[in-house]
């Protein structure tokens, strides 16, 4: 009787145990779940911004140009026949090209046709042309043929970014101008080259003329200057505190403002950058020499911070080794330490690097965000870098800035990539386990 | 600024100079035996290159930035009664026109004599001031040089004079980061101040409108302009809560995932890829929340016949997540791994399954750590500026809505000191104020979480 009740609660006990090892079991199946989706979702946001950069950029680096066949009218360029380079770059060669256009659609007549037939090709054809005369005098009275970039909508409509078939009155392309583009096409003068325009141009406001040499030039200026400063400062820096510092209240402050402004937003290292270097030191504004500066204050504490931890790792024996045979203090560290610390802070710099060249926020602060259309030549020129070159365009109502945009997004990636590629390298290559 | 380098350069031949002849004499007072020297031949010779340049550049510092203040003394000095007794922004605005003829520049208006004679005296006393800088830089260069050069002597402890100085200069640079927040808490604090006195702190901090729009008439409509910060707040606030509600459970759960289920393998290929997602520059995620992710949303509200703004809280936040995500999950990853095994162990022991341990045992024995990752993952929010630059609004609205559009703290110090303002009206003022908010809110949050985060850390070693 006892015995039958005590298995009967002993069942009843295991069916209830089996039971909540279900709801465990399914528990823990839900649980890994979540894990998984977390994962994958945060994997997804990559690939889908990849995606999409990729997908709307690539197309930027190839260009639409029309060939044009331009007779070179010396009564237009120099009607005195003195080849003075001064007469020859004053001279009227958007008319040139209108005349060559006007030419090869003769039956286009109105004024409003005829600004639409002009509206085809950019604005910098007048500017290709000349430089071409100016290099070349001799060509003057002959005609050349001259293959000038097509205005951007037109590149546009090339690249599928403009509905052929959609309402006229929508279309940044009318139907008139339509028929000459397929004209053009079928005379085989149409054609889709790399986009060497966009490596070799500074800003524009055309779109089809804009390019990111002046962008990349101010941004290899400010990481230059940054580099120099900050580089120094923030190797002396740790071999101090890692090596020399006492332990006191002082280095307790130093050590704790480091920590902070690493994490300080980088807008109010900006924010600093106009009160002092600009307000107070009367800097140029603008100028590569500021945004290096500031630049450099916002990476010293990644610097900092990735040169003690390699100074850390560096085990006491060499130091004791080199005191060992006579060294002083300051030779040990200089000698023996640092080289063997020196792969680490490498790689510690740039990583700081790669978080300067994509800052954007404190270079508004100072200026660097003006439209800059001439490519600087030094730290005390106004200039404009890579991130922000970005932020202007994406600010800009033609659809063909979305692809410029994205272009530059891509040159900046691969750049970033480039020098983490390297770091990871260094680390590799130079990482010892003692 | 050219004569400058040339300055510079000047300077390093005559320290290296310094460097081989101090070397050389080292060698010839030590009569060929080196040992009777105190220190190795080249402490002297850098014992008398740092003579020679330090002195040197100490005072080419200091010259060069003081040269303008004293050569623009002396040319207001020297300016005719009615035009130095300007009053001071119409003397700025002289000299400036004067140090843009120096500079050769085109000036606003057609140049009075008075104003070309003073171009002038400012062009002569800049050549004037080069070449004593010049001369007197040189000169203690040499000087220093030939002192450091006398001194040498076999018994001399050129070394620890060496590595005496060595040593400041290292404490020199290690006061920077000191240096930079007082820079910080000054510049901002100086024009905040001056900012408060024409707007009071408490409308400043209370208000409830913001439109910083000051007319230049004073009969113009809106002449007052309003500073009263509130609905920004809100609205970094709700962006912040929007970013937070994506990026913690995400990260949470990936940085779980991958400390406690995940092969070696799947680690080493997930980890760098998520946290590739950190080192994308914030102006691409920018563009991204600008071009895909708020007419994504304008549209899917639209199909549900929801009015979403193009500038939608949603979408900044939404993205600011995304960003945020690497930098909770590999904070959290640091603090579940600190965990000691230990803990594990007893939980397996009374026969928890995996998922039991993690959420009762380990989450608990973590959530010091973790909830000093979210408050480190808060400020980064608060203080992430291209994001909310490129797809939150401009006009500051009190709402809660998350599809409507807001705007935030950044945002506004951008609006306001991006383009040509005057330096001292309150509306550029109003940007260092928010400046000065945001830095302390941000140092409050960090230096409370880095407590929390290292209390934690110390508890499990």
């Amino acid at each position: 009787m006892s015995e039958t009740n005590f298995a009967s609660a002993e069942d009843k006990m295991f069916a209830r145990v089996e039971a909540g090892m279900k709801r465990r079991r399914a528990a823990e199946k839900r649980f890994q779940w979540y894990g998984r989706c977390a994962v994958a979702l945060g994997l997804t946001f990559l690939v889908v911004l990849f995606v999409s950069i990729v997908s709307n950029g690539y197309t930027a680096f190839w260009q639409t140009r029309v060939t044009l066949d331009v007779t070179l009218d010396a009564s237009v360029i120099d009607p005195q026949g003195s080849r003075d380079p001064e007469v020859l770059r004053a001279a009227d060669y958007g008319g040139l090209i209108k005349a060559t256009l006007r030419d090869m659609f003769p039956d286009v007549t109105g004024r409003r046709d005829r600004f639409a037939l002009y509206g085809l090709i950019s604005n910098g054809a007048a500017f290709d042309l000349r430089d071409r005369v100016l290099a070349n005098p001799q060509l003057i009275g002959t005609t050349v043929s001259l293959s000038v970039a097509a205005d951007d909508d037109v590149d546009m409509l090339m690249k599928g970014h403009i509905d052929r078939d959609g309402a006229e009155a929508d279309r940044r392309i009318k139907d008139n101008q339509l028929g000459w583009i397929d004209q053009l096409q079928a005379d085989g003068r149409l054609e889709r080259v790399f986009n060497l325009d966009f490596f070799a141009n500074g800003d524009s406001r055309d779109p089809e003329l804009a390019g990111i040499r002046g962008a990349l030039m101010g941004s290899v200026f400010t990481l230059v200057v940054t580099l120099a400063l900050s580089f120094p400062l923030a190797v002396a820096a740790a071999v101090y505190l890692e090596e020399f510092a006492p332990k006191n209240r002082w280095t307790d402050l130093i050590e704790v403002n480091i920590n902070n402004l690493a994490a300080v937003p980088s807008i109010v290292f900006g924010l600093l950058g106009l009160a002092v270097f600009i307000n107070f030191f009367t800097l140029p504004r603008s100028a590569p020499l500021v945004g290096g500066l500031v630049l450099t204050l916002m990476t010293l504490p990644t610097i900092i911070i990735a040169s003690r931890a390699s100074l850390k790792s560096v085990p006491p024996s060499i130091r004791e080794g080199a005191l060992g045979v006579g060294a002083s203090p300051m030779q040990a560290v200089m000698y023996h330490v640092l080289p063997l610390a020196m792969p680490g802070m490498l790689t510690g710099t740039i990583i700081g690097m790669a978080q300067a060249l994509g800052e954007t926020a404190p270079l508004l602060m100072i200026g660097m965000v003006a439209f800059i259309a001439d490519v600087p030549n030094g730290v005390f020129d106004p200039s404009t870098v890579l991130p922000v070159q970005i932020y202007l365009w994406a600010d800009s109502p033609e659809r063909a800035y979305v692809e410029k945009t994205s272009a530059a997004i891509l040159v900046l990636l691969l750049f970033l990539a480039t020098m983490n590629a390297v770091a990871v390298l260094l680390r590799r290559r130079f990482e010892r386990r003692w | 600024m050219n004569q400058t380098a040339l300055l510079v350069v000047l300077l390093l031949t005559l320290s290296s100079l310094a460097y081989h002849f101090g070397r050389k004499r080292a060698f010839a007072v030590s009569g060929g035996r080196i040992r009777t020297l105190h220190s190795l031949p080249a402490y002297y010779g850098l014992y008398s290159a740092l003579w020679s340049i330090l002195p040197a550049l100490a005072v080419t510092a200091i010259w060069l930035a003081m040269q303008d203040s004293v050569i623009t003394g002396m040319v207001v000095a020297a300016l005719p009664p009615d035009l130095s007794g300007l009053e001071p922004a119409r003397l700025n605005l002289l000299l400036n026109d004067i140090r843009n003829l120096v500079a050769g520049n085109i000036v606003s208006s057609q140049p009075s004599a008075d104003v070309l004679a003073a171009a002038d005296r400012y062009r002569s006393l800049q050549g004037t001031s080069g070449f004593a800088l010049f001369t007197t830089a040189l000169g203690l260069a040499a000087a220093g040089a030939w002192f450091g050069y006398s001194r040498i002597r076999p018994e001399y402890r050129s070394r620890n004079a060496v590595e005496r100085t060595v040593m400041w200069v290292l404490i020199g640079c290690s006061t920077i980061a000191i240096l930079t927040t007082v820079g910080i808490v000054l510049s901002v604090l100086f024009e905040s101040i001056r900012f408060f006195h024409a707007v009071p702190v408490t409308d400043f901090l209370f208000g409830l409108d913001w439109s910083p729009q000051i007319a230049i008439r004073a009969d113009q409509a809106g002449s007052s302009g309003a500073f009263g910060a509130v609905p920004l707040f809100a609205g970094t606030m709700l962006i912040t809560l929007i970013a937070m509600v994506v990026a913690v459970p995400i990260g949470l759960m990936s940085a779980i995932y991958l400390a406690e289920y995940a092969s070696a393998r799947m680690r080493s290929i997930a980890k760098p890829l998520l946290e590739v997602l950190a080192g994308i520059p914030t102006v691409v995620y920018g563009f991204f929340a600008a071009l895909m992710v708020a007419p994504f949303i304008r549209d899917s509200g639209a199909l549900f016949g929801l009015d979403i703004a193009s500038e939608s809280a949603m979408a900044a936040g939404l993205v600011m997540g995304v960003m945020i995500i690497p930098f909770v999950s590999s904070l959290s990853d640091d603090v579940i791994n600190a965990v000691p095994q230990s803990l594990r162990d007893g939980a397996y022991g009374m026969g928890a399954t995996q998922s039991e341990t993690i959420r009762r045992v380990i989450f608990p024995a973590a959530l010091p750590g973790i909830v000093g990752a979210v408050l480190l993952a808060v400020s980064r929010a608060i203080g992430e500026t291209m994001i909310v630059v490129m797809a939150a609004g401009l006009a500051a609205k009190l709402t809660a809505n998350p599809f409507e559009a807001v705007t935030t703290v950044t945002v506004q110090i951008v609006t306001l000191l991006v383009g040509d303002q005057e330096f001292d009206s309150p509306k550029t003022l109003a940007a260092f104020a928010l400046g000065l908010l945001l830095f302390f809110v941000t140092l409050v949050l960090n230096v409370f979480a880095l407590y929390i985060v290292r209390k934690y850390r110390e508890q499990y070693e």
